[in-house]
């Protein structure tokens, strides 16, 4: 049978398993919800009949030979990519399963400081090392921005040795670099080029959107394919581009994603392929208006500033993800994680995150006017209710730290608990981030300094959901005892 | 042969209409549109299945959401009806010539197509000059106005479909701001007979009490609406709808009515001790 991207072969597979009523004297136990009522009560016995093991008609995620291997060529077809890989175990997975198949113990890769924590868990697990590049801050906002070329060439020039450059397309925030320069000069000095694509699955299929990896020459990129593109949470893929030795990515993947892949996360991303093939330019288009039309508004009520194009400057901003829906709030006196708060306790909206000066919607197909209409509404109700004079408010947003040890090696030196506030000018053993945006405030190996226990400091006391310290209440942490 | 129309209240009771004829069903954007010829209760007007009127009985919701704000206040100019496709409410606010504008926003185009065509006795004042229609949606309407409307009735359907954004705190809110310094709020206010109902009538009074000063509920007797029992909301910033009722004023309006009159007025915000634990209630 001839492939083409209207088949969803997983998909079609798990139909015809479902139809031939196998007995089940395999795993799992629920046995399509018989054991497990409760369970099938509430996901509904069509979705766990389909909860089953990898088996030969099903083919195995491991080793896919099948169908899983068909869906791969499928989904590498859709994306303009060589080799598509499903992920299961989120696109930290896919994110970790890059690093680890250009680096090994004691290479060096190029990366912003403003990566996901997951890459820098990659260092940690197999121990390369992180060239920085700060990346560029905007002022007003707070937020970091994505590489310069001109940064990204000094790197590569002072580190000739580094594997790898890794960009983020686009940051959370929606800033993206010039990937396609990065790509190019990366490529003349002998070294890969990573992208974390974890927001930017609408990359492939949208128009007048910043480039994907793919098309931009990259040779891998980890895309959330449920982040935008539809598929269960935690589905992911890993693209890779030509002349990446596949068999080797797929050993590397081995090493630490389950063996028992999730059918119904494998059938997601096999679903969510075909309908952003072929309704994914309709669905974006109507995910930018939305945006936009939001925007508009929003910068109507005044105070707000949700921001846009406008930020490009064809370096740090090389440009911007016109889907995303970010907005300064400082300007009204309220933190962004405070307005994040008050929409969801008061108004009843959950939006993607509110860090210090800015807020985060995700919209999407699956919204409707309405949804756009409430935040509007609500924004319009925050503002005059609750805003305050916006001045003592913590204006710098970004800091960038100093690098004192690698990852791999603070991770597992000795340490020993200290009173974060205590903590000035030791070196940090462990992770401190707000998540979301999960972009680590302090990673290990790094120092701490007096500015950024106050940050720590101001994000608890905003009400910002803190993480990555062994110390669950984020009062205590873990110090490089040298 | 007999043809019957029932609707549903609850999964284990309905109610039920014998229908003379079909005179109307289609579809639009947002709902299923019906009109039914009946023998008990003439014309009714369905969407999504629900009974929105009937012309039997209509007088009694437009009465009591048009006359008892209108008592309160008759320096009313300037008033704002979202929903309201059927136009009822504005037929009622059209008898008072003391008002000097009428806007009204029907997300749903068809509706006023459909009653215009086929509930002469409810869409018979559209064409009065003080009368201007928008087709928009009522959330985001209301939203770019401030300090303009005396009155603002909320003549929505159920909090599911359509309606859904004129039931939260936001609209609310978003009203308190386009309201004068005298500005009264009406809106139906669904009823608590049936559990179902139950929350959403408890969460409904919380986000308008949360947003106006003066938040009240009072009630009628409709007999086409789920249980006969209904409630509306009243709120405002600053006038009590029985204290600062002005009686002699308003009846010397003269104006000849089938259910509303100033003693009823006063009488509908006396609830029943259900209602009042429901709407006490956390």
């Amino acid at each position: 049978m001839s492939l083409s991207q209207s088949n969803t072969p997983i998909h079609e597979a798990l139909l015809k398993h479902k139809g031939n009523r196998v007995v089940q004297l395999d795993v799992p136990s629920h046995k399509g919800g018989r054991g497990n009522k409760e369970l099938r009560d509430f996901l509904g016995a069509d979705c766990l009949k389909v909860d089953v093991n990898s088996m030969k008609p099903l083919d195995n995620l491991c080793h896919p030979v099948s169908v899983i291997r068909d869906a791969e060529i499928l989904a590498a077809e859709a994306f303009g990519a060589e080799q598509a890989f499903f992920i299961v175990n989120g696109t930290t997975a896919s994110v970790q399963a890059m690093i680890m198949s250009v680096c090994k113990a004691g290479d060096k890769i190029i990366m912003p400081r403003n990566v996901h924590r997951s890459a820098i868990n990659a260092l940690v697990v197999n121990g390369a090392i992180p060239v920085y590049i700060n990346p560029g801050t905007n002022k007003r906002l707070g937020i970091p921005l994505g590489m310069s070329v001109a940064d990204v060439k000094k790197a590569i020039l002072e580190n000739p040795d580094a594997k790898a450059v890794l960009v983020n397309n686009p940051t959370y925030y929606g800033i993206c670099s010039d990937i396609k320069e990065i790509v190019r000069l990366a490529h003349e000095n002998g070294m890969m080029v990573l992208a974390d694509e974890a927001h930017g699955t609408h990359f492939y299929f949208g128009e007048n959107l910043p480039v994907s990896a793919m098309a931009a020459g990259a040779d891998m990129a980890a895309v959330s394919i449920h982040k935008t593109g539809g598929s269960l949470t935690q589905s992911s893929f890993v693209l890779c581009g030509k002349g990446v030795n596949v068999g080797y990515v797929r050993k590397v993947i081995n090493l630490t994603q389950t063996t028992s892949g999730s059918y119904l996360l494998m059938s997601s991303l096999d679903i969510a392929r075909k309908n952003l093939y072929f309704n994914g330019k309709e669905m974006f288009r109507k995910t930018v208006e939305y945006a936009d039309y939001a925007r508009e508004e929003i910068n109507r009520l005044g105070g707000y500033y949700a921001f846009g194009k406008e930020l490009c400057d064809g370096n740090e901003v090389f440009d911007f993800d016109s889907t995303k829906l970010s907005v300064h709030t400082r300007a009204i006196g309220l933190a962004g994680v405070e307005v994040y708060d008050i929409l969801r306790d008061e108004f009843g909206i959950q939006i993607e995150f509110g860090d210090i000066g800015n807020i985060l919607a995700i919209l999407s197909a699956g919204d409707r006017e309405l949804e756009v209409e409430r935040l509007l509404s609500s924004l319009s109700e925050i503002k005059r209710l609750y805003s305050k004079d916006p001045s003592g408010m913590f204006d710098h947003e970004y800091i960038n730290p100093e690098v004192i040890l690698s990852p791999n090696e603070a991770f597992y030196s000795e340490t020993k608990s200290v009173p974060i506030e205590n903590s000035v000018n030791s070196i940090s053993g462990e992770f401190v981030m707000c998540y979301p945006p999960g972009i680590p405030i302090l990673a290990p190996g790094e120092r701490i300094t007096a500015d950024i226990v106050e940050y720590i400091r101001y994000c608890k006391e905003k009400g910002c959901l803190l993480t990555g310290t062994e110390d669950m209440k984020i009062e205590n942490i873990n110090i490089v005892v040298r | 042969m007999e043809l019957w129309f029932t609707e549903k209240h609850t999964d284990d009771a309905q109610f039920s209409i014998k229908v003379k004829e079909q005179l109307y069903s289609g579809k639009s954007y947002y709902q299923d549109i019906a009109i039914l010829d009946t023998y008990e209760f003439g014309r009714i007007l369905t969407l999504d299945g629900y009974i929105m009127l009937t012309e039997k009985d209509e007088y009694i919701y437009h009465e009591m959401m048009v006359h008892v704000p209108m008592a309160c206040n008759p320096d009313i100019k300037n008033v704002l009806v979202i929903g309201a496709g059927d136009g009822g409410t504005v037929r009622e606010l059209t008898r008072y010539s003391t008002i000097e504008n009428i806007d009204m926003v029907e997300i749903d185009e068809k509706v006023i197509e459909v009653c215009k065509e086929f509930l002469p006795q409810t869409a018979c004042r559209f064409d009065d000059e003080r009368v201007h229609v928008s087709i928009a949606d009522g959330l985001k309407y209301v939203r770019k106005k401030e300090n303009f409307y005396d009155l603002i009735i909320v003549d929505s359907t159920d909090p599911f479909g359509p309606g859904e954004g004129l039931f939260t705190r936001e609209f609310y809110g978003n009203c308190f701001k386009a309201l004068t310094e005298n500005g009264i709020l009406v809106n139906q206010h669904e009823s608590t007979y049936y559990d179902s109902y139950v929350d959403m009538v408890k969460r409904t009074h919380r986000r308008i009490g949360g947003v106006f000063p003066v938040s009240m509920v009072y009630q009628a007797h409709i007999p086409t609406y789920p249980s006969g029992h209904w409630l509306f909301g009243f709120a405002s910033k600053n006038i009590h709808p029985v204290h600062d009722i002005k009686e002699d004023e308003w009846n010397s309006l003269g104006l000849e009515m089938k259910y509303y009159n100033t003693e009823l007025h006063k009488g509908s915000f006396a609830l029943p001790n259900s209602v009042k634990e429901v709407l006490s209630g956390e």
